[in-house]
């Protein structure tokens, strides 16, 4: 691996760019200009109208409208990139990032690297030159299917995520399929669950409603209580977990055990009950779905800008 | 000009409305999902045999149903759809998704087994989920539907609107559905009328009805009127909530308005007496509870789902429902039913 050393020179932070200047750049800025890790230094679009690029232009970065072909162009590049665009230019960009020897942070759904879920398995993909953050769905239950699985083997686990129509892009209403897939497989290869299932609402109440999620997993009908109780446990450690960088995330309710019955198809039952509130950076605070997204993609660029930042240290 | 409506709209030559029975669908709710492949060709045939020329065979909330959230299916909903093409002489065989649900390799599969006609429903404000379907189906020769939910909570001109973004995408007929049984009378010529001024030079225009404020058949009525052609119901109400319209008793209206649905009134009668009657758990009824769903503007399929969380958590099983219309749920939502009957639970431990 090349990877320059001289870049975000003298600040002690990694230096990041970020590229697309929608909803979710913007409230991505608001999250890295807090990090003790990275500075973001560029904000990259392809409008020159955009609302997302003047609006970091004043919070003083170098704002472009001429997209990644103008960032890669420049003396100076970025340690890290943050991809909030969409799946298709993600994947035209990957290979020029991983040459230029640019981290990347994966936003869309392109899934051009390892899935991450911070409290799971950002330790395993610390060093990947390109890391995906899934969709906003798996990082809200994910976690949760992966407390289950940590203390009992999960046959089955399904997830139903509410979220507010406002909320919902158009990059997710027309690929509404890639969201269902894409999560259902983050349950199973991350969550660690046998088999999974996702399920989306876009509810249009007014006042717009605050993300809501349901974690249903199945686990052997003989569990004793001592397991239970280890489940339950695990669960709120896990909330408590995911509250250090999404500090909207909460437990509605205690999980709840149901009894095996032909409707469990014979297992026993636990639902999880979660509410994910935005921190209201640039979005509101209904829109937790989008919150999650750049706060999870925020923790995972503050690990590896910290790794970049060792190794320096080290050479 | 005809008897039907003003417009001059009718469905064929031959029919002024055509029929779809959705007994195997939306009766898979009160049925909580357990249709076995026997039941599914005895209706079939009794359906097919009386003239229904639409048959809706899936899993109540549409392919990819099975689940924890709705109930899993006792048989394969793919297995049932089979059946129901191999033993259909005349019927199609239609079936349901849910963007966000089901995804588009469900639809392959169900064209696969034999269905036909690709009913694809979203709620009523959220049409642009499935544009990739309709484009997908069309693509694929299917004859098309597209369900506006919860067509009580919008005024005429944004369903004309949502209509238009269906229609756009390949869809052939948009339907107003009454989720929640909460429409009354001028309220769904409203919207029916409105929706066809919008796309009717394209497509056709559906009424799909609820008996939650006894309704049901009052307002498919006065849906054709208002130019609807294609017509959902439930031979015995066989359905969601208080169940749907009941079709038989829709076609002996039809009958006596002279209106022609092709389905011969006696034959129907008799098999919504012999073979659907026998496959229900138990009749659909105006109770409290489906009462509860119409007036307070709740999805029909709450109806189980509700009743078993007041179950299990000692807690009002009409309060639950109240308060899923507070909360403005949609469908899909029956996550949602659990932890209200677990806040009411609180609520009651607490006082």
């Amino acid at each position: 691996m090349n990877q320059p050393v001289s870049r975000g020179a003298g600040s002690g932070k990694a230096s990041a760019a970020i590229v697309g200047s929608g909803n979710i750049g913007s409230d991505l800025l608001y999250k890295l200009l807090r990090s003790d890790a990275i500075e973001p230094r560029w904000m990259i679009g392809v409008d020159p109208e955009s609302e997302g690029l003047r609006q970091a232009a004043a919070l003083g970065l170098e704002a472009s409208h001429e997209g990644v072909d103008w960032l890669l162009k420049q003396d100076e590049l970025p340690d890290l990139v943050f991809e909030a665009t969409s799946a298709y230019v993600h994947r035209e960009y990957a290979p020029r990032y991983e040459e230029a020897g640019i981290r990347a942070v994966d936003l869309t759904p392109a899934a051009v690297g390892p899935a991450v879920v911070p409290p799971v398995n950002l330790h395993e993909h610390v060093g990947a030159m390109n890391v995906n953050m899934i969709t906003c769905g798996g990082q809200a239950t994910i976690p949760m299917v992966a407390a289950v699985s940590r203390v009992a083997p999960v046959g089955y686990a399904e997830i139903v995520a509410s979220v507010s129509s406002l909320s919902a892009g158009p990059g997710t209403r027309q690929n509404i399929d890639e969201f269902t897939r894409t999560t259902s497989r983050g349950v199973e290869t991350i969550g660690g669950a046998e088999q999974g299932k996702a399920i989306i609402i876009l509810n249009p109440a007014e006042p717009p409603m605050i993300m809501r999620d349901t974690i249903f997993c199945a686990v052997s009908p003989d569990l004793d209580d001592a397991a239970e109780a280890a489940i339950v446990e695990s669960v709120l450690a896990m909330a408590a977990e995911v509250a250090t960088y999404v500090p909207g995330y909460r437990l509605l309710q205690e999980p709840q055990v149901d009894p095996p019955s032909p409707e469990t198809r014979g297992a026993k039952k636990i639902s999880i009950f979660v509410e994910v509130e935005g921190a209201g950076d640039f979005l509101p605070p209904y829109a937790g779905n989008l919150d999650i997204m750049t706060a999870a993609a925020t923790k995972v660029g503050d690990r590896i800008a910290g790794s970049l930042l060792d190794s320096d240290a080290g050479a | 000009m005809n008897d039907l409506n003003e417009l001059g709209r009718t469905w064929s030559d031959d029919l002024d409305l055509r029929l779809t029975d959705t007994c195997l669908r939306d009766g898979s709710h009160h049925k909580r999902h357990q249709f076995t492949a026997e039941e599914v060709r005895s209706i079939v045939e009794a359906l097919d045999t009386s003239g229904i020329p639409v048959i809706e065979v899936t899993h109540g909330d549409g392919l990819g149903g099975s689940s924890f959230n709705y109930g899993f299916s006792r048989t394969p909903e793919q297995e049932l759809i089979k059946i129901a093409a191999e033993t259909a002489k005349r019927a199609k065989i239609a079936f349901l998704m849910l963007p966000g649900v089901g995804v588009k390799d469900d639809i392959l599969a169900a064209q696969d087994n034999g269905g036909s006609i690709c009913r694809i429903a979203t709620h009523c404000t959220e049409a642009d989920v499935s544009e990739q379907h309709f484009r997908l189906a069309r693509e694929r020769g299917l004859e098309t539907v597209g369900f506006l939910m919860m067509a009580h909570t919008q005024p005429p001109e944004v369903l004309a609107k949502q209509a238009r973004i269906m229609v756009d995408s390949g869809c052939q007929c948009v339907y107003v559905v009454d989720s929640a049984g909460a429409l009354v009378m001028e309220q769904t010529a409203d919207r029916v009328a409105a929706v066809v001024a919008e796309i009717g030079e394209q497509a056709t225009v559906g009424f799909h009805g609820h008996e939650n404020l006894g309704l049901g058949v009052a307002n498919t009525v006065i849906a054709a009127r208002a130019g609807a052609t294609q017509i959902d119901g439930s031979v015995r109400r066989f359905g969601a909530g208080a169940g749907n319209t009941p079709l038989e008793a829709f076609i002996g209206v039809c009958d006596k308005l002279g209106w022609k649905t092709g389905v011969d009134f006696l034959s129907i009668v008799d098999a919504a007496e012999d073979v659907i009657r026998p496959a229900m758990p138990e009749e659909c009824r105006l109770d409290r509870m489906t009462l509860m769903m119409g007036y307070a503007g709740v999805y029909s399929s709450f109806l189980k789902h509700a009743g078993r969380a007041a179950e299990r958590y000692g807690v009002s099983g009409a309060k639950i429902l109240l308060r899923a219309g507070e909360r403005k749920l949609i469908g899909g939502q029956e996550d949602q039913l659990i932890d209200i009957a677990l806040e009411l639970k609180r609520e009651q431990d607490g006082s």
